[in-house]
């Protein structure tokens, strides 16, 4: 184990607020009564719906077909009856095609009998062929198809695998309680990854505020393969890959590339524990650890649940929401979607639901940029968020691709150091999607 | 069902992310600032007596009634006026005419910030042009320092001169030590440079309680240390090396640093977020331009002292500065391409 704690140039470091769930055992908990499972869960085309109203299914069948490559088939997570196709709330904010389950309440539950496949015997394309089939997607939030990343182009040298165990949004502490708690998981899912990609070399960066995970993970290592855990400097956004890459290895993605680019591949540990689960029971990605917490719910906790749960029940496995909850984001607090509608679904990227109170919402009055340069000293790919800001402002959005606006990944470093509490990140949300549409139409 | 049924008719906020803020808010560090002034004020009070205080206070009340009558709606309340004022009051003599710091006060507000379009959209610091249009404006009363010493009680010259009306000049004077150098090639204690007890502008006493202040914004990110490291730097290079050439004709570095202003210009002044460059690499940069400029004038220009037109030149390169030491954006230029 490398004892020097390695990390990226500048970012934040907002207050982590994991200690709310941090030590809280992942708990299981019992099927809600219905489930909406949208066919959209992932980067890229929504799946291909497979089922009609009516259908009866069972937990782990199929019912939406990967559409393309960069695309995820969805399976059901409960078994039960199909009672609505059609659109619902989706947490993105907009209503989208989605299947909704009613929860046989009578059904044990178990999957059909299904053959698990011995990984051991299959080849690369065979083990990327079962993972697209899981539907797996990255656990950290974006979602992006797993299948996608395991397959290099053509000529392209992979040499490292990363695992992705930094977890650097505040409140969030689903990925530290599964290496805590799953470490032979994580393993067997990265014996699994390093034989697909022909890796030889796979290094775990984790911050280093979680000695537990540190620990699991260290006490789970095999002899045989060549891993390396990497404690990380507690800073915000360690997680994003460029970084993490970056801290970890001294490369630099080059801007507008893929990991690929720099010769390797991320993975979030949930995702990988999840491709490890996919070859120890042939259970799709059916359900996911998710942390339920923030100072405006009641019981604060890691759970178990079936993908497609909706918020609704979530918040009552966890003992509802207090006076002072204020606004319900999923994901973290710094990236994460506010979500206005509470019969919005679980997704399979949904990493966290974090209840903000009232008074951690509460935004002072905005001042005038008094060009402290805090911005710039915070963004961790080093544009100068001022000068954005300005041209954002004045809607001199094509501008703004001068100064690089592509290479932001809208980590709210920005906004987030501004004294003057201008809504930098926010503003280049606008701008790219307004950039984004003129290049459409 | 209780729980959702009590959270179903309840809305909640919607913002995009991220959901979370920092402490610091402009505000915020600008009463910082001002609280970090309290203890050179302080000083100020203690080697120059009421003089002091009255120069002060009235280069605030000019500050502060433009920017409250002139100024956007209520902003006062950022503090930043009263930075302005204070830093003025405190390049001023102790003796000045009240009035005369009133109207610099005004004018650094009025034509050094307002008229670009308020806070954060000027050039110049405002306290140091108020400075400099007081110093075309009335060269002489700008150049009378008081003599040190005498009862602390007593004025250090015609504070209450008549609005419009020269100070009589019926008071002690003495000379800065900038100015015995230059002027009459005296060399003033060391000891006496660092705590204070030496003639000049009201703020130009204490090098050593200035640098401790700074030291305290500086700790708590409300100034970047880079510039004052810079221009400390650069002018104790450069007087170091000069005065190694030619020890009669060159000061020390060590008197350089703590005469004259250049302590409050290279923390308070040069560090005025506003009109410093943005990046790291430029406020290195700004400091070493103007810690160049400082060494400059006091040597071969016509003034004792410089540090006011190095930091105003200064503040006209920022754009240029900026724009030049932009950081090179991850991930671009790279020299070669892992693959």
């Amino acid at each position: 184990m490398d004892d020097t704690l390695k990390t990226f140039r500048q970012g934040v470091h907002p207050p982590e607020l994991k200690t709310l769930t941090e030590h809280s055992r992942i708990r299981r908990m019992p099927f809600p009564d219905e489930v909406v499972l949208p066919l959209s869960q992932h980067t890229g085309k929504p799946a291909k719906l497979l089922v009609r109203v009516g259908d009866n299914v069972e937990r782990g069948d199929k019912i939406g077909e990967a559409d393309g490559f960069i695309s995820a088939p969805v399976h059901a997570s409960a078994t039960g009856k199909i009672e609505e196709i059609g659109l619902w709330p989706h947490p993105n904010g907009s209503h989208s095609p989605a299947v909704r389950i009613k929860v046989d309440k009578y059904s044990p539950q178990t999957p059909r009998g299904r053959t698990v496949p011995d990984w051991h015997g299959l080849s690369p394309d065979e083990i990327r062929t079962a993972v697209k089939n899981a539907g797996v997607v990255g656990l950290g939030g974006a979602a992006f198809p797993t299948h996608v990343k395991l397959t290099p182009p053509e000529g392209a040298k992979i040499d490292t695998l990363v695992l992705n165990g930094c977890e650097c949004e505040p409140y969030l502490t689903s990925d530290h309680r599964t290496m805590a708690e799953y470490p032979d998981r994580v393993i067997l899912g990265t014996r699994i990854m390093m034989t697909c990609l022909g890796v030889n070399h796979t290094m775990i960066g984790i911050e280093k505020n979680k000695p537990d995970a540190i620990e699991a993970l260290t006490a789970a290592l095999p002899s045989d393969l060549n891993i390396t855990i990497h404690p990380l400097t507690v800073k915000y956004p360690q997680g994003a890959e460029k970084m993490l890459i970056d801290a970890l290895l001294k490369r630099e993605v080059p801007s507008g590339k893929l990991p690929l680019d720099a010769g390797v591949v991320v993975q979030n540990v949930g995702s990988i524990a999840t491709i490890a689960e996919v070859f120890e029971t042939g259970l799709p990605l059916i359900e996911r650890i998710v942390t339920v917490t923030g100072k405006g719910i009641n019981e604060p906790s890691n759970l178990i649940v079936p993908v497609g749960t909706k918020l609704r029940d979530l918040i009552e496995m966890c003992g509802g929401l207090k006076e002072d909850a204020f606004e319900i984001v999923f994901g973290g607090p710094m990236m994460g979607a506010a979500q206005a509608n509470l019969d919005v679904p679980l997704l399979k990227g949904t990493s966290g639901v974090v209840v903000l109170s009232e008074d951690e919402c509460k935004r002072a009055e905005t001042h005038a940029c008094i060009r402290c340069g805090h911005c710039l000293d915070a963004c961790p790919v080093f544009l100068n968020p001022q000068r954005l800001g300005a041209l954002a402002r004045a809607g001199r959005y094509e501008e703004m691709n001068d100064y690089h606006l592509a290479d932001c990944m809208l980590c709210g470093c920005c906004s987030y150091t501004c004294p003057s509490n201008i809504p930098l990140s926010q503003l280049f949300q606008v701008a790219k999607k307004a950039l984004w549409k003129r290049q459409v139409a | 069902m209780e729980a959702a049924s009590s959270v179903s008719n309840k809305t909640f906020l919607i913002t995009a992310s991220p959901h979370l803020g920092g402490q610091d808010t402009t505000p915020k560090i600008m009463w910082s600032v001002v609280g970090s002034l309290v203890p050179i004020v302080a000083a100020s009070i203690f080697f120059f007596g009421p003089s002091s205080f009255l120069v002060i206070f009235a280069s605030c009340a000019g500050a502060l009634l433009v920017e409250q009558f002139l100024g956007p709606k209520s902003a006062l309340s950022d503090g930043s006026a009263v930075i302005t004022g204070l830093l003025l009051g405190l390049t001023l003599p102790p003796g000045l005419p009240m009035w005369m710091a009133f109207v610099g006060g005004a004018f650094g507000i009025g034509f050094g910030k307002l008229i670009f379009g308020g806070l954060g959209q000027n050039i110049f610091n405002p306290a140091l042009l108020g400075r400099a249009f007081l110093q075309a404006a009335f060269p002489v009363a700008l150049t009378t320092w008081p003599a040190i010493g005498g009862p602390w009680w007593s004025l250090r010259g015609d504070n209450f001169a008549f609005p419009l009306m020269s100070a009589s000049t019926d008071v002690l004077t003495g000379a800065t030590p900038l100015g015995l150098m230059k002027f009459e090639q005296v060399a003033t204690d060391n000891v006496d440079l660092i705590m204070g007890s030496i003639g000049g502008s009201a703020g130009e006493t204490s090098g050593l309680i200035i640098l401790i202040c700074g030291a305290y914004l500086a700790f708590r990110n409300h100034l970047n240390w880079r510039i004052p490291a810079s221009i400390l730097l650069t002018v104790a290079l450069m007087a170091g090396g000069l005065h190694l050439l030619d020890a009669a004709r060159y000061p020390g570095p060590f008197f350089m640093l703590f005469s004259g202003g250049l302590m409050l210009g290279a923390v308070y002044m040069a560090t005025d977020m506003v009109t410093s460059p943005t990046t790291n690499l430029g406020c290195w940069l700004f400091g070493f331009g103007i810690g160049f400029l400082v060494v400059v004038i006091r040597l071969w220009g016509g003034l004792p002292e410089g540090v006011m037109y190095a930091i105003l030149l200064m503040n006209a390169m920022v754009p240029f500065i900026n724009r030049a030491t932009q950081p090179r954006v991850f991930g671009t230029k790279l020299k070669q391409v892992v693959s």
